[in-house]
């Protein structure tokens, strides 16, 4: 009679088998939509690498190493089968160097992964030290804001808050570079990160990009959280715990929380997913070597599988933050973890 | 009144005055009002919709709304100040001594816990009990407010329980700490009649047994007089008048009170039978018809409406009665069946139909609040119709639009440019009932036309209606669920259930026994204006034989039926 | 301490011509409208006359600016003040700075103002369709549009500019189209909660042709939502191609725009070192402006909001 029965823990599984089937799906779309994108290229790729005045040997070079003779299908599964094992192929500009100036031995063939290996790494690094002090103090700030809804201390954090959304990354950034760098020499304007540096070392190399990503993105997730916690605190429900005599403490912990849990993953994974945007201006304004810089080198080089391996980072960290909020707010609602 | 040394005295409330905030001005709620109650009272508490009777309630309970405020008078529960106490010691009253029932059960449990575990909550805050005590105690609450499965059904969280349950799992609730006082705010409102019936026993046993003082919000006067020893009424903030419940039903002493006390008395002259052979104007033909893939929400469903006639089709929700409507006006083309209208068959689909056909059918909707677009004025509205069926323009199409408005009664010079905004309630519904007409239909659904409207209000649309059947020859269907309706105003009555129909005939006939068992019980389930009506009945039928456990009975009975 | 009054100096003026603009609108109309601007909040005053001054500013840029828009001078990489015919000093080809910062702004807006309307006129006409029709159409564009949204928007935009090639006009339709999903998404939510009311269903049976609908029935319930929609979408617009500017895959010269003012003066920051303050804040002369220009439309934005959200309750 009661909940215990196995058949709703196979429903809910049934269920999140689903919505990971769908991001998985999505991913495979999306990476059609990117390799479609080579094939959408106007002009001869090989020209379009080595430019006008290329010898004709350069260009059948890179003709074959492209894989030309192949039909599409063939080259997009090629290209998948590789993405999927960490291999995106030689970038562009490495493919001209070479058909100009010949192999010059195994060792020298740098692949796309070896130069995003190293920058993912500190993208990561730096979107995970924004998150790190963001997700706490926007929530924080989001309630807090919430529950005195109305107040003074409301009003400032709201404008505070719309002022900050507004603002582009780099305005932040340079503000940031002029007070704290330029006028008081406190942090690097520039991030200069090697893996022989030490992590606190890393860690005040990367002070000032963090701190302008944890400033735009508290924003954006202080307001999505206040409206989250105003929408409930507004319900029936609470209303009802008020009227038992529930004290205030306990209405929060008890009576909203429970039902607060899904939205508020909801904003958190939306901004992170954000946070992945905002990590590429940024970067370049520190000069952050990330994966954010090489890929704006790489367009205005035109240089396509570096394009297309940044632009798949990009996209499956974006669909698994959504992908991950979308799950959780399955496994934090009763009515579905609870089925009739 | 001298209530200040009497013992027996449980809340006093002095000379009221509360306001609230719209947008950004303070307006008045409640002007003065003032009220007393005596341990283990049952105080009613009627109005129409924005009488404030709401406010007051809670008002009782020493609590306002966010946006509301106390600018005056006094509240005072068994010598304690409740404006002046300090939000600690109100809150030690709230839940123990002074207790809330909410309309909407299912939206004032916190979906993310089950009914014990809330059942519970207060008893051990406040120190009442200990959490084995209080769910042993809930258990027997359940028991004897005819829960279900009383030992395990707390145990269930809220969507899973149905809204008739849900309901007397709130009366529980509110007994937990045994207060002095409960608050009931309009608690079977939501439901349906033959739920209702059985909430309104189990309050009214419960709230005798432990000698509980109530305040009952209502704007249902039939429900009030089951329920209040005595009765207030409330108009716009302001009390009318205030008597022991027989006494005021008797020699109700305002005009105001005697013309809400008059509103049932609606009776229209009811028209002969028409004569066998007749050609009816609708003819619905074993329509079977469903939503999804495979589910019918209406099986074989044949009536005839007849020229100049009210057929009133009567059912709780889920009856399928809605769907009749939609199958007719071609929204939901059936599986099976078809609709005859003067005996040609209709296209299923109303994107098949012809322009003369889809002018003949129109429809009056039950919330004239989302009938109307609100950025069209009210010459666009009524106006529409009459440029597209018949093509008028200019200084032809305004005389059209004055003369239709004439027709419901509303003054054209007054009316013409407004918005729908700048409506009552009672005149968006004429404007709806304009617009059908502006098409020169011959026949006319009205979904539930005055369910949204206050009696008085109600009444007003119920005599215009009837008028221009008159007038204009106009057939009706009545969509509704209230049986005071169909007493008003039907020729004939197709009662629905499940999608089936159940019982059809003239309307005497319906309301004279025998009926059929289903039609029994929702004609017994409606309050009347007799504070001994719900005695009677509990003593006539027993209390098996009411609400849910009377349907599930019927419903087995009929499938029985079907099956031999 | 002189750049902090730099800051506190302008946007004193401001709040105090704001509140002057306020008292006169609110005092020059009767009834309803006077009442609207009554009640209405300093932010949104604010805000209502920065967006005032930059539309005027970027209309008689042209007549504002000193110089014309690539007009070069002998005179490069002037410093500000040090020659009073260059208020804020030249750049490194020796283009006035004041010049530039005025077509600047001309240009950056307009070009986001065009691409935000490219993107409603594409979104709002599907998402009203998908709303009306519903049925495969629906389904189909909801699912491509799903899609197109699975990437994030500068990703997107950054793939497709690479291969189109760098222009001004190809970023205006990359950041269109991709922009024009949300504003599908946004119509199509609007327009289906329009779509089942009784009044729509009323003019369905009356036999109304999808004209009538879209136009007479869903579009003036939608329009406040939409117009609120559209001071989002355009801050979101404007800030996507300030910062594509920036990057250098935006707007190309020789067109001024602030996103790559900001860029090439960059180097200038490191002036602060000196104590050059009217140098070391050239970069963020046109950061703020885009900032300021950001911030007035959304308190603009709210405060519509806040109205739409009172009309309701």
């Amino acid at each position: 009679m009661l909940l215990t029965d196995g058949n709703f823990m196979s429903r809910l599984i049934v269920m999140i088998a689903q919505r990971l089937a769908l991001g998985v799906f999505t991913m495979f779309i999306v990476s059609i939509v990117i390799f479609a994108a080579i094939e959408a290229l106007p002009g001869d790729f090989a020209q379009a690498i080595l430019g006008q005045g290329a010898t004709p040997e350069a260009v059948a070079a890179i003709r074959e190493s492209l894989g030309m003779d192949r039909t599409a299908v063939e080259r997009y599964f090629a290209w998948l089968g590789g993405a999927v094992t960490g291999d995106f192929g030689v970038s562009f500009s490495q493919l001209s160097f070479q058909s100009q100036y010949g192999q010059t031995g195994e060792r020298d063939v740098v692949t796309v992964a070896d130069q995003l290996g190293p920058r993912f790494a500190n993208t990561i690094f730096l979107a995970a030290t924004a998150a790190a002090v963001a997700v706490p103090l926007s929530l924080g700030l989001g309630i807090l804001a919430a529950l005195h809804r109305g107040t003074v201390l409301d009003r400032i954090a709201n404008i505070g808050s719309l002022t900050s959304i507004s603002s582009p990354e780099f305005f932040v950034a340079y503000l940031l570079i002029l007070f704290l760098s330029a006028a008081n020499p406190i942090f690097p304007s520039i991030s200069k990160i090697h893996a022989d540096l030490d992590f606190w070392q890393q860690v005040y190399r990367t002070v000032l990009p963090a701190l302008t990503l944890t400033l735009v993105v508290t924003a954006h997730m202080m307001r999505m959280t206040r409206v989250a916690i105003i929408n409930l605190l507004s319900s029936q429900y609470i209303e009802m715990a008020r009227l038992k005599g529930v004290p205030r403490w306990r209405i929060i912990v008890h009576h909203a929380l429970p039902n607060a849990l899904a939205p508020i993953i909801n904003v958190v994974a939306l901004n992170l997913a954000y946070l992945v945007t905002g990590v590429v201006v940024v970067e370049v304004v520190f000069v952050y070597p990330g994966v954010g810089q090489l890929f704006v080198d790489a367009v205005k080089l035109r240089d396509m599988p570096t394009v297309q391996a940044c632009c798949l980072i990009f996209a499956a960290a974006y669909i698994l933050l959504n992908l991950t909020a979308d799950v959780v707010s399955v496994l934090t609602n009763p009515r579905l973890r609870h089925p009739r | 009144m001298d209530d200040m040394t009497d013992g027996n005295t449980l809340l006093t409330i002095r000379d009221l005055r509360i306001e609230g905030l719209s947008g950004e001005t303070w307006l008045p709620i409640i002007n003065g009002v003032s009220l007393h109650l005596d341990r283990g009272e049952v105080l009613g508490l009627i109005g129409e919709s924005g009488a404030g009777k709401s406010t007051l309630g809670l008002a009782g309970m020493g609590f306002t709304r966010d946006g509301c405020r106390i600018t005056s008078g006094s509240i005072s529960f068994d010598d304690i100040d409740l404006v002046a106490a300090s939000p600690e010691r109100k809150r030690s009253l709230l839940g123990r001594r002074i207790a809330y029932v909410a309309q909407s059960a299912a939206a004032s449990f916190n979906p993310a816990h089950r009914l014990i575990d809330q059942h519970t909550e207060g008893p051990v805050l406040h120190g009442v009990s200990s959490r084995e005590e209080s769910r042993g105690d809930a258990r027997s609450l359940y028991d004897r407010l005819r829960l279900p499965d009383p030992d395990n059904i707390g145990f269930r969280y809220p969507h899973q329980v149905s809204g008739g349950q849900l309901q007397r799992a709130m009366t529980a609730m509110a007994m937990s700490c045994r207060p002095d006082l409960i608050v009931f705010d309009e608690p079977t409102t939501a439901l349906d009649v033959t739920t209702q019936i059985e909430v309104l026993a189990a309050i009214r046993d419960i709230v005798e047994q432990f000698d509980t003082a109530a305040i009952y919000i209502t704007h249902d006067l039939a429900v009030v007089a089951q329920m209040a020893d005595r009765i207030k009424v409330l108009l716009n903030g302001d009390e009318v008048e205030e008597n022991d419940t027989r006494a005021m039903l008797s020699h109700p002493a305002e005009p105001y009170t005697r013309s809400l006390w008059a509103v049932r008395s609606f009776r229209r002259p009811e028209q002969p039978p028409t004569p066998a052979g007749t050609v009816p104007v609708i003819s619905i033909r074993g329509v079977t018809a469903g939503y999804g893939a495979d589910i019918d929400v209406l099986h074989d469903v044949s009536f005839d409406i007849h020229s100049g006639r009210t057929v009133a089709v009567v059912g709780e929700s889920g009856s399928g009665k809605s769907t009749v409507a939609r199958c007719i006006t071609g929204l939901l083309p059936p599986r099976q069946g078809e609709i005859r209208f003067d005996d040609k068959v209709l296209p299923p689909g109303y994107r098949h139909r012809t322009r003369d056909q889809l002018r003949q059918v129109q429809m009056i909707y039950q919330m004239a609040d989302t009938a109307l677009n609100p950025k069209l004025r009210v010459r666009d509205i009524v106006g529409r119709p009459v440029q597209f069926y018949r093509g008028y323009r200019g200084t032809r199409l305004q005389e059209r639009v004055e003369e239709l408005l004439s027709q419901i009664e509303l003054d054209p010079g007054q009316f013409i440019n407004r918005l729908p905004s700048e409506l009552s309630g009672g005149q968006k519904q004429r404007i709806g009932i304009a617009r059908a007409l502006a098409a020169e239909p011959r026949f006319i659904i009205c979904d539930e036309v005055t369910s949204a409207l206050d009696q008085l209000v109600a009444e007003g649309i119920l005599k215009l209606l009837d008028r221009l059947q008159r007038e204009l020859n106009l057939s009706y269907m009545f969509i509704t669920h209230d049986l005071a309706t169909v007493r008003a105003i039907a020729d004939e009555v197709v009662v629905m259930k499940d999608g089936h129909v159940i019982e059809l005939g003239a309307k005497t006939e319906m309301f004279s026994p025998p009926h059929h068992a289903y039609t029994d019980l929702l004609l017994s389930s409606v309050p009347e204006m007799d504070p001994d009506w719900l005695d009677r009945l509990l003593a006539q039928r027993g209390r098996e034989n009411i609400g849910e456990a009377a349907r599930l009975g019927i419903d087995r009975a009929v499938q029985r039926q079907s099956s031999l | 301490m002189g750049f902090l009054l730099y800051v506190a100096l302008p946007l004193a003026l401001l709040t105090g011509l704001a509140w002057t603009v306020r008292r006169v609108i609110a005092g020059s109309f009767q009834g309803q409208i006077g009442a609207a601007f009554r009640a209405m909040p300093m932010t949104a005053a604010f805000g209502l006359t920065v967006v005032s001054i930059y539309v005027i500013g970027a209309l008689c840029a042209p007549v504002l600016a000193p110089y014309g828009e690539s007009q070069v001078f002998d005179e490069f990489n002037l410093f500000p003040g040090e020659n009073p015919a260059f208020v804020l000093g030249t750049d490194q080809l020796g283009r006035d700075l004041l010049t530039r910062l005025l077509y600047g702004g001309r240009n950056t807006i307009g070009i986001a103002f065009i691409t935000t309307i490219l993107a409603f006129l594409l979104g709002a006409t599907l998402g009203f369709l998908a709303a009306t029709l519903g049925g495969w159409l629906d389904q189909a564009l909801s699912r491509a549009i799903d899609v197109l949204m699975a990437i994030p928007q500068l990703i997107f935009a950054l793939l497709l500019i690479t291969i189109l090639g760098q222009s001004t006009l190809n970023m205006i339709l990359v950041i269109a189209v991709l922009d024009s999903t949300r504003v599908f998404r946004l119509a199509r939510a609007v327009g289906g909660t329009i779509i089942v009311m009784d009044y729509i269903e009323a003019a369905r049976l009356r036999g109304e042709g999808l004209g009538y609908l879209i136009f007479r029935e869903i579009l003036p319930n939608a329009a406040a939502p939409l117009l609120a929609e559209f001071g989002l979408r355009f801050c979101f617009v404007f800030l996507l191609i300030a910062a594509l500017s920036f990057l250098g895959i935006g707007i190309q010269p020789p067109l001024a725009d602030w996103g790559t003012m900001v860029r090439e003066l960059s180097i200038y920051i490191a002036y602060a070192e000196y104590g050059d303050w009217q140098a070391a804040s050239l970069p963020l002369l046109p950061a703020s402006a885009i900032a300021l220009l950001t911030v007035a439309v959304n308190f603009v934005v709210d405060w519509m909001l806040d109205r739409h959200a009172g009309l309701k309750s």
